[in-house]
């Protein structure tokens, strides 16, 4: 049985690619790593997609230009990112609405918890895996082959050309063309532990554990040109009763700018209020990376209640910071010592915690900057936190037709890339909320034109 | 699960949901939810009621099963919904009868089909039971004896019921009725009449029987509700052709009751049939297991209900009027007798929580 097309992922890059491909005409084999019901990968675990627009929508306020878009992703990226590539996912994130919508995915119009947001990005009703589920069906309605429990381990290629994939259990699979979406190796615990050490033994991974970078790996063996820096990824500070695996949005604790974070000796290692929350929660978890043990503790006390979204998992809560300190198990004389000299360098301020107000200290080693209010008020509560591993950002890099590139700068005629697998392309550093969808949307459906093309010309 | 386990669980999930809120654009439970950060039983049972059990964030949910968290917000809901019931109803012990309520329906059924089936023919007779009749089937039980029977029974009903929504009213901390806007209550009874809530969110559908939505469950539903108001008014229209006019049945084709009455039990036999197939094929973690006997209870009584009505309009060509009317006597009177105690009191628990909804909302 001949495939015209494999892909390799089934998240939301590759059924993008997959459905493409069907659409032009291809016969489609899609490989899945995960079992039906973990299907999905990361993109299950997602909310919303970043997209250019000149005028409101149904789903997006006001309007988002290419050229703001663009000086955002400079700004988070240090300009790490590929000029061209990038106003490609500019330009074409605009059709991204429509398209899910004509697969059967639904969007939600801006509501409470999606507010701040609105403006650049459009929200998935129900979240990635209702988007997941509809786009899996589309793909079954336009006869895309589907397998699960289907991991990749080799691929087999000639003089840049893709020829066949071998499976965990030794099957092997030809195709004409090749399309990778198979994320990246942020799950994969022994590569972490060989660019970070030890310490990533204690990493929480935030989404799918299915994302163990073997296709990535297999190409960059095989003489793909990396893009990214390989000892990069993003980590965020997150609840550390987080599971191991999976635990995606429900860990987020957004209360740091509410109190003070301190390590296991409780010492403050960071100014908590350096800036507006959205903006510094990814540095968060490379701070708690760096402290003994990878841990942390967010304290806060009774005034801060009720102002964030509290995490799944309920905080350790005391009347007295001796008796907080005694159940988060530090020594409470620190503590006390830290809190105190914390509260006492207090400056006095208008607290407005919309905005980067004037409440701050002075003369600490390390000032908190903003929204700085004494910790004096029961209940007290502590938040543990851990680093979580969102995504990595080594990849393959590609041309404008989601082409890999090989080691001699020539594009493989027969290789695709789409996702998180090549997203360093476009973002090779930071993040800017919903453009990992966003760069899966346009380059998936980029390979997949193209591959069908290829594949039945 | 007992009570106070559905309970924990209920809070368990919501800390999850309320964590997430992916879910917020599918139905008013979400938002009803954001606006709490503890939940206590009253909230519980409030949240429990506003689910219309349509599966979409059970299909959605990243943290359901197989994920450790086993999120399940409809199966979990669906538990409370009942043992919401089985607290709320009037008078008390009667709850019991809500807890095994696929047995006591049954029971009920039979024993109402058995007194009808005895008592009609010693009193008429067994020739004119079987026969076919000039005046319809008042030949075999007359208009005033049914009227009586049927008059009792019903108000009887709709004073437990008022009661024992009263109750559930108050428990969930809504203030009197007289103080609430009118709009309010508009906005409310208008999502319970079309439905609202099973549209998805965005119009797509439920997520009922699997995750592909469909706009199904709520045709169904809309054809069963609408199929037994249409019912209910050709029996009204009946009465009223008899006492205001003295117009004895059967009546033709072109009157009201029959204009009404077929119509209406065609789309109860259908709603009802559409309903009880996607409950077979639903995955079954949408259902919870102790509801079962109470839906496929109610859901057969009400298609029953229809379907005999209609069968008896259709009576004057098919013969045996007596046992045709009979079995429709006793299905009806079980739903009568049971209206307090059954599945048909979730539209008057829903439409209390719409308005609190609704209330909460402005
Ligand atoms: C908690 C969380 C929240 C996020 N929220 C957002 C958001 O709101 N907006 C946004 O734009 N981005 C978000 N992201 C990032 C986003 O998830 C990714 O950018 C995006 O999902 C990548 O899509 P993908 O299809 O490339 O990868 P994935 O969705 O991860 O899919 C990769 C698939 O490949 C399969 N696979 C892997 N290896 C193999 C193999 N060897 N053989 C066969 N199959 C294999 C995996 O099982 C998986 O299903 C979030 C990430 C996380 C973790
Ligand atoms: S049901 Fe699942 S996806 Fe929906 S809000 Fe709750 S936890 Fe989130
Ligand atoms: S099952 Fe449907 S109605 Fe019930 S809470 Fe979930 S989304 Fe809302």
């Amino acid at each position: 049985m001949h495939n015209d097309v494999l892909v390799i992922g089934g998240g939301h890059a590759g059924l993008t690619a997959a459905i493409t491909a069907a659409e032009n005409g291809a016969k489609v084999l899609l490989l899945e790593a995960s079992p039906k019901n973990m299907r999905g990968g990361n993109s299950r675990h997602t909310r919303d997609l970043r997209i250019m627009h000149h005028q409101p929508t149904k789903v997006l306020t006001d309007i988002y230009p290419a050229k703001e878009y663009w000086d955002d992703l400079v700004r988070v990226t240090n300009g790490q990112t590929n000029k061209h590539l990038a106003y490609l996912t500019i330009r074409n994130s605009a059709n991204n609405v429509k398209w899910l919508q004509q697969h059967g995915v639904c969007f939600q119009p801006p509501l409470k918890g999606t507010l701040q947001l609105g403006r650049t990005n459009a929200f998935l009703l129900g979240g990635g895996k209702a988007m997941i589920n509809a786009l899996y069906h589309s793909a079954e309605l336009l006869g895309v082959q589907i397998r699960y429990d289907s991991t990749v381990t080799m691929l087999t290629l000639d003089e840049n050309h893709f020829v066949e994939a071998i499976l965990e259990n030794g099957q092997t699979i030809e195709a004409s063309a090749l399309i990778v979406a198979s994320g990246g190796f942020e799950a994969n615990r022994e590569w972490l532990e060989k660019i970070w050490g030890k310490i990533a033994k204690n990493f929480i991974i935030r989404g799918t554990p299915y994302n163990r970078g073997l296709i990535l790996k297999q190409l960059l063996e095989k003489g793909a040109k990396q893009v990214g820096n390989p000892k990069q990824c993003h980590a965020v500070a997150i609840d550390g009763c987080a599971p191991l695996f999976d635990g995606g949005i429900v860990s987020r604790v957004d209360c740091i700018t509410l109190g003070i974070v301190v390590n296991k000796h409780a010492k403050r290692f960071y100014d908590e209020g350096e800036d507006l929350w959205p903006k510094r929660y990814a540095i968060w978890g490379h701070l708690v990376a760096q402290q003994p043990d990878q841990i942390a503790y967010v304290i806060i006390d009774a005034k801060s209640e009720k102002m964030f979204i509290p995490s799944a998992f309920p905080p350790k809560t005391a009347n007295t910071l001796l008796e907080l300190a005694q159940k988060i198990a530090i020594d409470p004389d620190a503590l006390l010592k830290t809190v105190h000299e914390y509260n006492a360098s207090i400056q006095p301020g208008t607290f407005n915690h919309t905005k980067l107000d004037n409440c701050h200290t002075q003369n600490l080693a390390i000032n908190k900057t903003h929204w700085a209010r004494t910790i004096d008020t029961p209940p007290f509560k502590a938040y543990l936190l851990r680093p979580g591993i969102t995504f990595t950002y080594l990849g393959v890099t590609v041309n404008d037709k989601a082409q890999i590139i090989m080691a001699d700068d020539q594009p493989s005629k027969n290789i695709f890339a789409a996702g998180e697998i090549m997203a360093g392309n476009v973002l090779a550093e930071g993040y800017l909320a919903g453009t990992g969808l966003t760069i899966g949307a346009v380059f998936g459906r980029i390979a997949g034109k193209e591959a069908a093309q290829y594949a039945t010309n | 699960m007992q009570p106070i386990e559905t309970l924990h669980e209920a809070k368990r999930i919501l800390k999850i949901c309320n964590a997430c809120r992916y879910c917020e654009g599918h139905c008013a439970v979400f938002p009803a939810m954001e606006t709490r950060l503890e939940f206590q039983e009253k909230d519980l049972y409030y949240l429990a009621n506003l689910c219309h059990n349509c599966g979409s964030c059970y299909h959605n949910c990243q943290y359901a099963d197989p994920h450790e968290f086993q999120v399940n917000v409809p199966q979990t809901f669906a538990q409370l919904r009942k043992e919401s019931y089985v607290l709320y109803t009037w008078p008390n012990f009667m709850g019991k009868i809500l807890e095994r309520n696929g047995l006591w329906v049954t029971l009920v059924t039979v024993m109402s089909l058995i007194i009808f089936m005895l008592l009609t023919p010693i009193l008429i007779g067994q020739k004119t039971f079987l026969g076919i009749h000039k005046n319809g089937f008042y030949g075999v039980i007359s208009h005033e004896i049914m009227v009586i029977l049927f008059g009792i029974v019903g108000i009887s009903a709709l004073i437990i019921l008022l009661i024992s929504m009263i109750r559930y009213w108050r428990a969930i901390g809504l203030p009197p009725l007289w103080t609430i806007r009118i709009r309010v209550i508009k906005k409310a009874v208008w999502h319970a009449l079309t439905v609202k809530y099973l549209d998805g969110g965005a119009g797509q559908g439920c997520t009922y029987p699997n995750e592909t939505p469909s706009l199904w469950r709520r045709r169904f539903h809309h054809l069963t509700f609408y199929g037994f108001l249409l019912c209910f008014a050709a029996t009204t229209t009946a009465a009223v052709y008899y006492y205001l006019f003295n117009w004895k049945g059967p009546y033709g084709w072109l009157t009201l009751p029959k204009l009404f009455g077929i119509p209406g039990g065609i789309s109860l036999s259908i709603g009802c049939a559409g309903l009880l197939y996607l409950k077979w094929k639903a995955d079954s973690p949408l259902i919870a297991s102790k509801n079962t006997g109470m839906d496929i209870a109610f859901i057969l009584l009400l298609g029953l209900t229809g379907f005999t009505g209609l069968t008896l309009m259709f009576y004057r060509y098919v013969g045996f009027v007596g046992p045709l009317l009979i079995v429709h006597l006793s299905v009806v009177m079980s739903l009568f007798l049971l209206a307090p105690y059954s599945k048909f009191i979730h539209a008057f628990y829903r439409i209390i929580a719409l308005i609190n909804y609704e209330l909460e909302s402005e």
